[in-house]
């Protein structure tokens, strides 16, 4: 993979820019936002589509299950909020009408994890992916840059069931390519190694590659995999890369319980239980900060891949 | 169709409730009884539908939703009794491995059932979707929703109702089982709901009122809101019923909201509704 950065973007306009390629491609893709059209990028949408597009206000569960409703005449419906107000505010919305009833509802959520910044806990979501993971149905993505997070949208659209999309608000590195096709379930190598796995989604991504050459520094050559669909999980992939490298760093901005790292030591512990260390928020709520200060503070930040990649080699040895 | 012959259907619909009810011992035959004057008119005389060949996307016929799901058994009697599967299934009603699930479900993939409902004050919101989508595609056809009372005490359902008027949704038509009951007792002494008609007249709603245990005011009232569909308001119908209705020993109390009859309880109910169709 070529880490060239080709710009700083955010991956919430990457999902803007895919709604408005999935809505041109396929006339039955609607959307519906809760007041929060400019900071979902669906502004381009709604106006290139304004038939298609239903501002609902403020109420997240009326706009779930309108879109659950919608869906059942082969509408393709997306619903746009924050990642906080897409999950725990609408979990039963999205329990009974959209998992349980299998309705093709695309869930978008933006601002989710820490680097959400200024506004603090209440909108810094970092159980979301525990939440969608858990219930049947629901497939879960958690692309990595802008150019993913569109081709990831048009993806959700073109794909027949519930998907919970979770993206966020800061500008950060966009490498990998542009217009690549993305594979829902199929786990992207972005460097191949053979003494740890690094196991990454969404903005520790970046993180992670970052780490990549320090670690070749200290003799350690690391394997470095983007699981950006959470659910289904790409066991094989999992599997095969652990098989070589027998050691296993995961890296999420979201909490520890429930997350990306959860879903892979079930993997591991039920087929080749091995070391594991986790880069994730421990079991606390998040706070006020920049989005660089919020990485340093929760230890969500390279050097500390870093230092878990160390430590978890150690173990191995 | 002539209101004897509604009324017949009526008498079978309700002995089929009180059956599964009692022959699983569980489920919610009070709001069952209530309710369904109002739901076999619908069925069997004033939506256009086409029960042999049910379609899950409801394009170019009318649709109806059952927000409060747990009355499941008098929707299943209907919806079998109209021929969107066979009458005998309704023995399966709550039994492991069945479609009939305690509360309705597509998950099972039984015809005539577009989406789950069960937990409380969604099916309004779904309606809405469901008419837009109908708006989008031309279908001039309408979207009817089911709702209790007390589940009225929902928040969503006042995001619902104040989303329809402000975009104009008018092919949709929204009833009330207004039995003022819930499981807890009158809906006066839970949580008092005051004067819905003014509250629904103020979110900008075309109000109606019916005496739903009436056939010929069911009839009536649900040609009437056709007629006023596509006039730029959805409606409202408050659907004035007895829970119970049909059984004297359940009618006047909430106590049948969620329990099933005795072995002698189910005697004597099954003795005050005529047999017009067949048992199951």
């Amino acid at each position: 993979m070529d880490f060239t950065i080709q710009n700083n973007k955010d991956t919430r306009s990457g999902f803007g820019e895919g709604l408005l390629e999935a809505g041109r491609r396929n006339p039955k893709v609607v959307a519906f936002c809760a007041d929060l059209t400019g900071s979902l990028k669906m502004g381009d949408f709604a106006k290139e589509f304004p038939k298609r597009f239903f501002q609902t206000g403020i109420a997240e569960a009326n706009m779930i299950n309108m879109a659950a409703g919608m869906a059942l005449s082969g509408f393709v419906p997306f619903t746009g909020t924050f990642a906080a107000f897409s999950t725990g505010r609408v979990y039963d919305q999205i329990r009974q009408s959209v998992a349980y009833s299998n309705k093709n509802v695309k869930i978008a959520a933006s601002h989710a994890g820490v680097t959400l910044g200024e506004d603090g806990a209440t909108h810094q979501i970092l159980e979301d992916i525990g939440m969608m993971k858990m219930l049947p149905n629901m497939t879960v993505i958690v692309p990595c840059d802008f150019n993913q997070t569109k081709n990831a949208t048009i993806a959700a659209a073109e794909y027949e069931g519930p998907v919970y999309l979770r993206f966020g608000r800061p500008k950060v590195p966009n490498f990998t390519p542009v217009d690549e096709k993305f594979v829902i379930g199929k786990a992207q190598m972005l460097q191949e190694g053979t003494d740890v796995t690094i196991f990454a989604c969404g903005h520790l991504v970046w993180k992670a590659v970052q780490a990549l050459p320090i670690l070749k520094e200290m003799g350690i050559n690391a394997e470095l995999i983007n699981i950006h669909t959470i659910k289904p999980l790409d066991m094989d992939a999992v599997l095969k890369s652990v098989g070589k490298t027998r050691c296993v760093v995961t890296a999420e901005e979201h909490q520890r319980n429930g997350g990306l790292g959860d879903s892979i030591a079930q993997v591991l512990a039920l087929n080749m239980p091995c070391p594991m260390e986790m880069v994730a928020v421990n079991d606390v709520f998040g706070q006020s900060g920049t989005p660089d200060e919020l990485l340093k503070a929760y230890h969500l930040d390279t050097p500390d891949i870093v230092e878990a990649v160390k430590k978890v080699v150690a173990r191995k040895q | 169709m002539i209101i004897n012959e509604l009324e017949r259907i009526a008498s079978q619909v309700r002995r089929d409730i009180i059956r599964m009810v009692h022959g699983c011992q569980s489920g919610h035959p009070g709001g069952s009884l209530g309710a369904t004057d109002i739901v076999t008119a619908l069925y069997f005389d004033q939506m256009q539908i086409d029960p042999a060949n049910f379609r899950m996307d409801g394009n170019g016929e009318d649709m109806f939703f059952l927000s409060n799901g747990h009355i499941s058994p008098m929707f299943y009697s209907i919806l079998a009794r109209r021929g969107y599967f066979p009458v005998k299934e309704l023995a399966t009603f709550r039994r492991l491995g069945t479609r009939l699930q305690g509360h309705p479900t597509t998950a099972e993939g039984l015809p005539g059932v577009r989406i789950a409902s069960g937990s409380l004050g969604q099916g309004l919101s779904v309606a809405v979707g469901a008419a837009q989508a109908k708006r989008l595609n031309g279908d001039k056809h309408l979207v009817f929703v089911l709702m209790g009372d007390g589940e009225q005490e929902e928040g969503q359902i006042w995001e619902a109702a104040m989303y329809a008027p402000a975009k104009g949704v008018d092919n949709l038509v929204a009833i009330i089982d207004y039995n003022k009951k819930q499981i807890d007792g009158p809906t006066d002494e839970v949580l008092n709901l005051g004067d819905l008609r003014a509250k629904y007249e103020a979110f900008g709603w075309n109000v109606l009122e019916m005496s739903g245990n009436n056939m010929q005011a069911v009839v009536n009232t649900l040609k009437f809101a056709r007629g006023n569909a596509f006039q730029g308001a959805p409606q409202l119908i408050l659907a004035h019923t007895e829970m119970g209705f049909g059984v004297d020993f359940m009618m006047g109390t909430h106590k049948w909201h969620g329990s099933a009859p005795n072995d002698e309880q189910a005697a004597n109910a099954l003795s005050q509704l005529q047999e017009t169709l067949g048992d199951y």
